[in-house]
């Protein structure tokens, strides 16, 4: 067993961390409280490769192990969740799939402009009654020899106004049940699709989370991701490695909020002393580290048995409901740390708090979750 | 034409400092090491003038003097997009030391331009870049803001108190660099990450010099002293307490 990280994971995360400061610090209030969507940082964030790091240099990607993403995507949510989010879907969910299940056509089509982040991707699987019980898809895609038609509504996309390519869940042959659903590469400007209207969220406000529509949408036959019927199995699969993703942005949210929890405890002095000096405090922070170290070796252990090519679902669900558990409960720690200046957002720490809160319910409710990991126990 | 940008090795900014055997040594232990502020906006601006496709560069180099421990912050310049990073291995004991070991490489593997930061923000010896335009008889300009090229035609800005110096110059000179000689320093881009294992990274032997100064003791500054808040309705108090106590008015 070996805890040292290779230098090449310490220079991903020393440059995640100098973006994060340098590109989302910056502006990161205000994009919240307006629900600006972030275009330039994630232009930046795609130029230097973070956008597709897991995907491989032949197709554009970085070539980075899951190591070093969970690396990464903890020190750009110690900033701004809304731009890891757009970060975790593009790479985890989206490129992963395409690049794991798709033909070298679809790879060199629609892979490599999401490696280079020239696009973005979204994962369209949620529907306003198909949430946590997937199976239920009532988007449908009918088989008309040359093509699919799409009609349906997904609910919650991550990037659902600004990504560019979709990967749809949809059922083609309901008797089939599960075993009917297919995953399709869907343009987001084919005819038929829509997009409703921003929605207006508690925390991880500057992402743009919409519905998706489609009416008669024609999707050509050689979109199909892997074998007709694979669809839910590979929902599955992505949302397996998308833990990972969200494991670690519930890591970042609360090392970030557990940071400026310790710097302001050193700062603030009541009673004529510092208050991280009150044992009422210096516990909470105790706490707070011990809970973020335990969620980083969730999220790192996951990490690794992906890259080991060793089964990590039930490793990934466990870092995601650690990870979220974790998150929420620093974060409202934090808060509690900074007193009334807390609630405010200048402090950052109530933003964390928000942000948190969505950690414990998408890519799977924390309750989800304990169903995957307690199955996984009697398998 | 080709860059050589000199590379020191510092702690993180935010590093506590702490003294070993009777003050003499700086403690390194627990110490994050970082390229240099100053050099790591040299080697930028040297990244642009390669980029720009109206002028000639065709190879950066990074030359550090020091020990292995530094390898890790010239691949970090590697994966900024230096093409090359060479390493004389010594202890780099002061700054004519560390010019001299620089100089003897660049009488073996000349470069048109030296870039050196002004200082480096651990000893702050300011001296460096000079002193190696003296060893290889190199113009060499200080204070250099901008640098920039067109064709033959150099253009070296530099700054002075109150304002700016024009100068044009030939190359080979050193050029010893300041803020304002790029924007801010690059964050290297992944797949600048993943080509820096890919890229040389020499070791060379260092060659016998004198030292000409030995280090006796370091002293921290004295700790700041304890900060008064004045009520933001309360400025003639302010007013009094700056003429009066602290008497800079």
């Amino acid at each position: 067993m070996n805890f040292e990280f290779t230098e090449e994971q310490l220079m991903i995360r020393d440059a995640a961390r100098d973006f994060a400061q340098r590109e989302l610090l910056p502006g990161v209030i205000e994009r919240d409280e307006k629900a600006i969507y972030p275009t330039e940082q994630v232009k930046k964030l795609g130029e230097l490769g973070f956008l597709g790091m897991l995907v491989g240099l032949d197709y554009d990607g970085g070539g980075m192990d899951t190591i070093s993403y969970v690396l990464a995507m903890e020190e750009i949510s110690k900033i701004d969740s809304s731009v890891s989010v757009i970060m975790s879907v593009n790479n985890s969910l989206v490129c992963w799939g395409v690049e794991k299940y798709g033909t070298e056509e679809q790879k060199q089509k629609y892979l490599k402009p999401m490696a280079r982040g020239e696009k973005i991707g979204a994962f369209l699987l949620s529907e306003p009654e198909a949430g946590s019980d997937a199976t239920s898809q009532r988007t449908t895609a009918v088989d008309m020899g040359d093509h699919y038609l799409v009609n349906g509504t997904k609910n919650w996309i991550t990037s659902g106004k600004s990504a560019s390519t979709y990967i749809v869940i949809a059922q083609t042959h309901p008797e089939l049940k599960h075993r009917g659903i297919n995953a399709l590469i869907v343009e987001a400007d084919s005819e038929g699709i829509s997009v409703g209207p921003h929605e207006n969220k508690m925390g991880m406000r500057a992402s743009d989370t919409h519905s998706v529509m489609f009416n008669n949408v024609k999707v050509p036959k050689e979109n199909l991701l892997g074998e007709e019927g694979f669809g839910f199995k590979f929902a599955m699969k992505s949302l397996e490695g998308g833990r990972i993703g969200i494991a670690s942005q519930a890591l970042g949210i609360a090392s970030g909020a557990y940071e400026l929890a310790l710097k302001y405890a050193q700062e603030r002095k009541t009673f004529g002393k510092e208050i991280i000096k009150h044992q009422a405090i210096a516990f909470k922070l105790a706490d707070m580290a011990t809970e973020i170290e335990a969620a980083r070796f969730f999220c790192l252990k996951a990490a690794w048995l992906k890259d080991q090519g060793k089964p990590y679902g039930q490793a990934s669900a466990m870092a995601k409901l650690y990870a979220a558990e974790t998150a929420m409960k620093v974060t409202t720690e934090a808060v509690q740390i900074h007193g009334g200046y807390g609630y405010v957002k200048e402090y950052h720490v109530e933003r964390l708090m928000r942000d948190a809160k969505l950690t414990q319910i998408y890519e799977g409710t924390s309750e989800i979750q304990k169903i995957v990991i307690s199955r996984g126990l009697v398998d | 034409m080709k860059i050589l940008v000199c590379i020191s090795n510092v702690p993180d900014t935010t590093t506590k400092v702490k003294f070993k055997e009777g003050d003499s040594l700086f403690d390194d232990s627990g110490v994050q090491w970082i390229i240099n502020p100053w050099d790591e906006l040299a080697l930028t601006r040297a990244m642009e003038l390669k980029e720009d496709a109206g002028n000639s560069v065709n190879e950066i180099c990074v030359i550090h003097v020091g020990g292995a421990s530094a390898d890790a912050t010239l691949r970090k310049a590697l994966a900024i997009g230096a093409d090359k990073a060479v390493r004389i291995d010594a202890c780099p004991a002061d700054a004519y030391h560390v010019a001299g070991q620089i100089a003897e490489y660049l009488k073996e593997n000349p470069f048109d331009i030296i870039f050196s930061g002004i200082e480096s923000s651990d000893y702050n010896g300011s001296s460096v870049g000079a002193m190696i335009a003296e060893f290889m008889d190199y113009p060499g300009i200080s204070s250099v803001t901008s640098v920039n090229l067109d064709d033959d035609d150099i253009q070296v800005n530099r700054a002075i108190p109150g304002g700016k110096q024009v100068l044009k110059t030939e190359t080979p000179f050193v050029a010893v660099v300041q803020k304002g000689i790029a924007k801010e320093p690059r964050i290297p881009s992944m797949r600048g990450i993943m080509m820096a294992r890919k890229k040389p990274l020499e070791v060379k032997p260092a060659v016998e010099l004198e030292v000409l100064t030995e280090s006796i003791k370091f002293e921290l500054p004295p700790a700041k002293g304890a900060c008064k808040m004045i009520d933001s309705e309360s400025a003639e108090q302010l007013v009094e307490l700056l003429r009066n106590e602290a008497k800079v008015l």
